[in-house]
C-alpha cells in the first residue's frame, strides 16, 4: 500500500505550464510538482518580493467551503468552534482569522485560515494536510454542515509593496480593502475570492479563481513590470523572517499553541471566563498553559555568527553542557535581514529576549540570542 | 592541468599543488550561496572527506577533497564575500590548494571533456 504511495505521480497545479515556460525548477512538496525557484534564484526572489511585487502558486492549498444544513451560518461557526480554539463567530462577513485545528492532547493538527463568505466559511488549509482535515471536519461535523473540497480552484498569493497596484490595474475595488479582508471580485471575467493577507509579512492578497483561469491571471498580473514569480525557497525565507510558522517544521500535533507563542489567535471569548471558554479538542491543557505558561517555547533567534543554524540543530545553555534546552526547527539565511535566523522550541526558563545560548552545527557550537519575531517588520496594511 | 570530480569540484594542477573549486554547474545547482566553510591552513584531509560546506539560502552542502594531501592554503575572498563562488566559481571563487600527497589519486579524476559529458 505504502508502494503504491510512493510511486504515485505528482499532481499539478492549473499554473504547472506556466512555471515551465518560467524556467522553474520544480521539486516534489506535499505530493504536487511545485515551483521551488526560477531562473532568478531564491536570493533575487526574496529581495524583489520585499522591494516589489511577487506572485506565488499556491493552489496545492486545500480549499473547503462549509455550509449550514440549517441554513443559518452561525450553526457552521459554532459547530467550527469544537474544533479550533478560535472566535469563529465573532468573524464578520468579508473578514478572515487565522486558526488552529487541535487536538485532544492541545496538539496543532493544521494551521488554517477561516473565511465569513456570507452563506459558507471559506477554510485555507496546508496541503500536507487537506485530506486529514477533510476527513476531520467530515467526521466531527459532517452531521450538521455540508462541507466540501474545493479541488476546481487555484490560489494565487500576491505578496509585496507594489501589489496594490499592481492588482488594482484589473481590479480597481481592492484598494479599498484592509488587511484580513476579503471580497468576492470579478477579475477578468472570473468571480474571485480575494483576500486581503498572505505569508511574507508584506502587504499582498491572495486569490481564489477558478482553474481554468488561473493561467491567463498569473500571466496578466505578470505582465506588469514589479511582478516576478516566487517559489517555495523564497516563500520559506520570507515566512520565516516574518516569524511566521511553516506547519510540519515549527507546527506538529506535539506542539500546543502556547508552546508554539501563537495564543494571539485565541480570541478572549474562548478563554477562561470568556462566554464560550473551552469546547474545543485539549482545552483543558491549552486553557491552561495560557494561565501557567507551557514548558516551552516557540522564540525568535538570531545568530552571532555567519553560519546558518537549521532545522534540526539542539540548543544549549553553554558552549559545553550535554543536556539540550531545545531545537532549532527552522533556520536559514534572511536575505532582507542579511544574516542567518532560527526559530526553535526552548525550555521557558530561557525564552527571553536577550538571552544568549548556543545552538550546535557540524559539532560546533554557535552562539544565538533569544530574539523577538518577526525579524522584519510586518507591513500589513490594517486601516 | 585541468582535472574535475563527480562530486562536481575542478582542480587546476601545477606540480604537485592542486587548486580546488566547485563547477560552474555545481554552483547553478546550488543557487545563491551565503556562507562558505573551509578547511584550516595545515588540515590533511583524505581523498573524499568532507573538506568544506556552502551554504545557500536553502541547505548545506559538504565539498569534498577531490585527493589526499596537505590544505596549503584558502581562499578568505570567498569566506567574505560568498556570492562570488556564483559570480566566478573557476576563476576567484576557488576553495583551497592541497599538496598532493598521492599522484596515482589523479589518474581516477576527469578531464574537462568526460566531465561535460557526464552533466550533459
Amino acid at each position: 500500500m505504502s508502494e503504491a504511495h510512493q510511486t504515485a505521480p505528482l499532481l499539478r497545479t492549473p499554473l504547472h505550464r506556466f512555471h515551465v515556460e518560467r524556467g522553474a525548477r520544480l521539486v516534489a512538496f506535499a505530493g504536487y510538482e511545485m515551483p521551488v525557484h526560477y531562473p532568478t534564484g531564491i536570493l533575487t526572489e526574496h529581495l524583489h518580493t520585499r522591494a516589489a511585487a511577487g506572485l506565488f502558486d499556491i493552489s496545492h492549498m486545500g480549499q473547503i467551503a462549509m455550509r449550514p444544513m440549517s441554513g443559518r451560518l452561525d450553526d457552521t461557526a459554532r459547530a467550527l468552534e469544537t474544533l479550533v480554539p478560535i472566535d469563529v463567530i465573532g468573524i464578520g462577513e468579508g473578514r478572515q482569522r487565522y486558526a488552529l485545528f487541535t487536538n485532544p492532547a492541545g496538539g496543532i493538527l493544521d494551521d488554517l485560515i477561516i473565511a465569513h463568505r456570507g452563506d459558507h466559511l471559506l477554510l485555507v488549509v496546508n496541503a500536507a494536510c487537506k485530506t486529514a482535515d477533510l476527513a476531520h471536519l467530515r467526521q466531527h461535523l459532517g452531521q450538521t454542515c455540508r462541507i466540501d473540497p474545493l479541488p476546481d480552484r487555484a490560489l494565487i498569493g500576491l505578496q509585496g509593496p507594489l501589489t496594490e497596484t499592481a492588482l488594482a490595474r484589473l481590479a480597481p475595488a481592492i484598494t479599498t480593502m484592509r488587511f484580513m479582508d476579503v471580497r468576492r471580485l470579478p477579475i477578468l471575467g472570473a468571480d474571485c475570492d480575494v483576500s486581503r493577507s498572505g505569508y511574507t509579512g508584506e502587504d499582498g492578497f491572495e486569490i481564489s479563481i477558478a482553474a481554468d483561469h488561473a493561467e491567463a491571471l498569473a500571466r496578466a498580473l505578470c505582465k506588469d513590470n514589479s511582478v516576478m514569480p516566487i517559489g517555495l525557497g523564497a516563500r520559506d525565507s520570507l515566512r520565516l523572517e516574518a516569524g511566521l510558522c511553516l506547519y510540519g517544521s515549527d507546527l506538529d500535533p506535539t506542539t500546543t499553541p502556547v508552546m508554539a507563542s501563537l495564543e494571539w489567535a485565541i480570541g478572549r471569548v474562548r478563554r477562561i471566563g470568556g462566554s464560550r471558554a473551552g469546547g474545543f479538542p485539549g482545552a483543558e491543557i491549552i486553557l491552561r498553559q495560557i494561565s501557567e505558561g507551557a514548558p516551552c517555547r516557540r522564540v525568535g533567534l538570531k545568530v552571532e555568527d555567519r553560519v546558518p543554524v537549521r532545522a534540526g540543530a539542539k540548543l544549549y545553555t553553554d558552549e559545553v553542557s550535554a543536556s539540550t534546552i531545545g531545537t532549532v526547527t527552522s533556520g536559514g539565511f534572511g536575505p532582507t535581514v542579511q544574516a542567518p535566523i532560527a526559530m526553535g522550541y526552548i525550555d521557558r526558563n530561557f525564552a527571553t529576549t536577550g538571552e544568549r545560548i548556543f545552538g550546535e552545527v557540524r559539532g560546533k557550537r554557535i552562539a544565538l540570542r533569544v530574539c523577538d519575531l518577526p525579524f522584519v517588520p510586518h507591513r500589513y496594511k490594517r486601516n | 592541468m585541468l582535472k574535475f570530480t563527480e562530486d562536481h569540484e575542478w582542480l587546476r594542477i601545477e606540480g604537485d599543488i592542486a587548486t580546488v573549486g566547485i563547477t560552474n554547474y555545481a554552483q547553478e545547482q546550488l543557487g545563491d550561496l551565503v556562507f562558505v566553510e573551509l578547511p584550516a591552513p595545515g588540515a590533511k584531509p583524505e581523498k573524499g572527506a568532507a573538506a568544506a560546506v556552502v551554504e545557500s539560502v536553502k541547505a548545506a552542502s559538504d565539498v569534498y577533497a577531490p585527493v589526499s594531501g596537505e590544505i596549503t592554503e584558502i581562499n578568505q575572498a570567498i569566506v567574505d564575500e560568498p556570492a562570488l563562488v556564483n559570480r566566478d566559481p573557476m576563476g576567484k571563487g576557488w576553495f583551497f590548494k592541497i599538496r598532493i600527497s598521492d599522484p596515482s589519486q589523479l589518474d581516477r579524476l576527469l578531464d574537462e571533456k568526460a566531465y561535460q559529458a557526464m552533466i550533459a
